[in-house]
């Protein structure tokens, strides 16, 4: 403390000049503008941004420009598939199918299983958590107890038996399956985020003017719980894509009958071990191009959300 | 002032100590335990006593100071007092309101009279808000047929004033909490707690966090705006050297109880609790060359789940091991009494102390140089420098 307890000079406002003037053009945008501002200046989630929307426009119009039919099986020249060639730039596998075609078709389904079950785990994981962690006392002993119990439960365990009672290779089980076993993870980040901030002081100055529990839990809590939630479920919906790859690797995923980068890469098993790469090179850098792209946009995003991030 | 300087006899911890003027808020044995759960089964199984028992009076237009190390329970009291926290038991009245009956619509009215304003300059802001939004939240939340709040426009023009009111540009408005300094941010603060025209503003160490050279400019936008707005405060420090500047009566606090309450200049001047007396001791000299013997205190805080027997201070009372270490302070629970003079005292021994009492109490101990300027630690070394 001061040992001058009588300070002179009343209220002057010396600290007022500490913020410099020249942010004013700033001032007349919006929160999105902002927002949308930071994003554009983050290199790396443009470039992930661009990636991951070229793999969005091959998942919707893909098959139609490079059409593939994964039950025509014309015979490949070489025994182990043909290398690429200016007729088949990517190759093709020991059936002569077109690895290029193949992969370009497989987007659908992998960005697919990613995207929606990514958007399902974030529904289901914010409402919960946040319910969870806004009211505590009972509803949160509740539902983190359905927590434990998913978290408690294998996830291929899950899979294998469902695919035995749903029938191999269903596409929307496998989301709703992936999407379902995924929120709790997203629940209980939300969950320590909203109980943690519901202690802050700006939530009791917001209760203290009378601000309604909506209001607090949507405006002031939400918004800085969200940047680590984002991060998540990008990083999820990477995990997913690649978890696709991995159950159809043990034949539990996506059927023969139909393609995906997953399966593709299932089908070159036992291709690699003999050289030829082709089969599983180019359908495993689409999974690791798209999975790197949706990080970089994860991370954009949590910055551009956060007014502290500089310009 | 409706009464004279006397006061009213009074029944310990019954009945509220009065003091002159008339009263804007009155507390009577308020109590807010938190409750301590433990094992699978989230058993009960004890309560953390942060509040244990508290009555005052804070007249109109008073600067009513509240003392104490971290932890007695300050800040717990003024939140329980604006409705932050649920009460354990005990009461509250403000204007003869009863705040801890009000339900739904009465309760958001209720509001409107009393505000807050909190330690933490950045805590206290929501940085994901604009200064617009922070300030004008309380007037949308409060909009009805009484006023224009509704209207965006409205709501803003207002905004724009109270950014005045405490030293700001207008144009502030529409940027982030992370673009101002520490004691920009408690203005912005302040501008929040004024925005609704409250009577009564609970200011919880609303200085403590800031640099020494804007404390000073702070505590005097407050006595400019008390003046200004006719407000009351509840003005919580754990120093004593702010608590003088800015109050008008004082209380201070140990472990959940009050252990002394008592005009500022009388304080001061003539302590009359053990505790009070050591805070005291640790307040910085002005003049450097005068050094005095600081009166630290032995011991840790006891836990306030755990409070000791009789006393709450006879674990590190100084006064009881000058006198012998008598029976009463353990075992007997001191009753806040009143000395006369609207002072209040809640020990057995208040008579005794005196200033060669405490030259020999202080004498056993190390010379500290109290006049270090930097020194915004607390009197008692065991303290954590913030709550
Ligand atoms: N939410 C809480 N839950 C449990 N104990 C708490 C909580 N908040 C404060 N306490 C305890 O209550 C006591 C009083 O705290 P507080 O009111 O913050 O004191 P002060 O403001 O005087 O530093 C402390 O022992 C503190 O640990
Ligand atoms: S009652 Fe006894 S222990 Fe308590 S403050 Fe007085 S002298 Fe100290
Ligand atoms: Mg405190």
């Amino acid at each position: 403390m001061t040992t001058e307890h009588r300070a002179p000079g009343g209220g002057t406002i010396e600290d007022i000049v500490a913020v410099p003037d020249n942010e004013v053009a700033l001032e007349s945008l919006s929160q999105w503008q902002l927002a949308r501002r930071r994003f554009r200046k983050h290199r790396l989630a443009l470039i992930g941004l661009f990636i991951f929307g070229f793999m969005v426009f091959l998942a919707v119009f893909g098959p139609l420009i490079v059409p593939f039919n994964p039950m025509f099986l014309p015979g490949a020249i070489k025994a182990g598939g043909d290398q690429p060639s200016l007729a088949h730039l990517f190759g093709t596998d020991a059936n002569g199918r077109d690895v290029f075609a193949m992969t370009i078709n497989g987007a659908r389904i992998s960005v697919a299983v990613g995207l929606f079950s990514m958007i399902i785990a974030g529904v289901a994981g914010v409402t919960v958590g946040a319910v969870a962690g806004y009211f505590g006392g009972w509803v949160d002993n509740v539902l983190m107890r359905v927590v434990d119990v998913l978290f408690a439960i294998p996830f291929l365990f899950i899979i294998l038996v469902s695919s035995r009672f749903f029938g191999k290779g269903d596409v929307l089980s496998l989301v709703l399956i992936f999407g379902l076993l995924s929120w709790p993870l997203i629940a209980r980040l939300v969950r320590a985020s909203f109980l943690s901030l519901r202690e802050a002081d700006f939530v009791d100055a917001a209760r203290a003017v009378g601000v309604g529990d909506r209001r607090i839990a949507f405006r002031h809590i939400l918004p800085n719980a969200l940047g680590p939630v984002i991060v998540a479920m990008t990083l999820l919906m990477a995990s997913n894509i690649v978890l696709e790859s991995f159950v159809s690797f043990l034949n539990f995923g996506i059927s023969e009958t139909q393609i995906s980068w997953g399966n593709a890469l299932a089908n070159a098993q036992g291709a690699l071990s003999f050289g030829d790469w082709w089969w599983a090179f180019f359908p495993g850098m689409a999974i690791a191009l798209t999975v790197i792209a949706v990080n970089f946009v994860g991370d954009g995003l949590r910055d551009a959300l956060d007014p502290r991030s500089r310009e | 002032m409706t009464q004279g300087g006397t006061t009213q006899p009074m029944e310990p911890s019954t009945a509220a100590p009065t003091s002159s003027g008339e009263p804007l808020v009155v507390v009577q044995d308020l109590v807010k335990y938190y409750p301590i759960f433990s094992g699978l089964f989230k058993r009960h199984i004890g309560d953390v006593r942060a509040v244990d028992g508290v009555s005052f009076v804070i007249n109109k237009g008073e600067v009513f100071g509240l003392v104490g190390e971290s932890g007695c329970g300050k800040s717990t009291l003024g939140r329980t007092l604006l409705r932050l926290l649920p009460q354990t038991s005990g009461s509250a009245t403000i204007s003869g309101e009863d705040i801890f009956a009000k339900r739904g619509k009465d309760l958001k009215q209720l509001r409107r009279r009393m505000q807050i304003i909190f330690q933490d300059p950045v805590g206290s802001l929501n940085p994901r808000m604009p200064v617009s939004d922070i300030i004008g939240e309380g007037l949308l939340a409060q909009a009805d047929g009484t006023n224009q709040w509704k209207n965006r426009k409205t709501r803003d023009e207002r905004v724009g004033e109270y950014l005045e009111v405490v030293g700001l540009r207008r144009d502030y408005a529409r940027r982030y909490p992370h673009e101002f300094s520490g004691g920009q941010r408690q203005r912005i603060g302040i501008a929040r707690a004024l925005a609704l025209s409250p009577d009564f503003v609970v200011c919880d160490e609303p200085v403590s966090a800031l640099d020494v050279s804007i404390q000073s400019q702070i505590l005097n936008l407050l006595l400019d705006l008390r003046r200004e707005f006719g407000l009351t405060y509840l003005f919580i420090a754990h120093n004593l050297s702010v608590v003088q500047y800015i109050s008008d009566r004082v209380g201070v606090m140990y472990l959940g109880k009050i252990a002394e309450m008592a005009p500022v200049e009388r304080l001061y001047a003539d302590p009359r609790h053990p505790y009070t007396v050591a805070l005291l001791s640790a307040i910085p000299d002005a003049d450097p060359r005068r050094r005095k013997r600081r009166l630290v205190l032995k011991g840790d805080v006891p836990s306030p789940a755990n409070p000791p027997s009789g006393c709450r201070f006879h674990t590190r009372c100084w006064l009881r091991t000058q006198l012998g270490d008598p029976e009463i302070c353990s075992t007997e629970e001191p009753a806040l009494r009143d000395l006369g003079g609207e002072q209040f005292t809640a020990c057995h021994f208040a008579e005794r102390i005196n200033p060669e009492l405490i030259k020999v109490a202080a004498a056993g101990q190390s010379l500290v140089d109290t006049s270090d300027a930097s020194d915004d630690a607390e009197p008692v070394s065991a303290a954590a420098p913030s709550a």
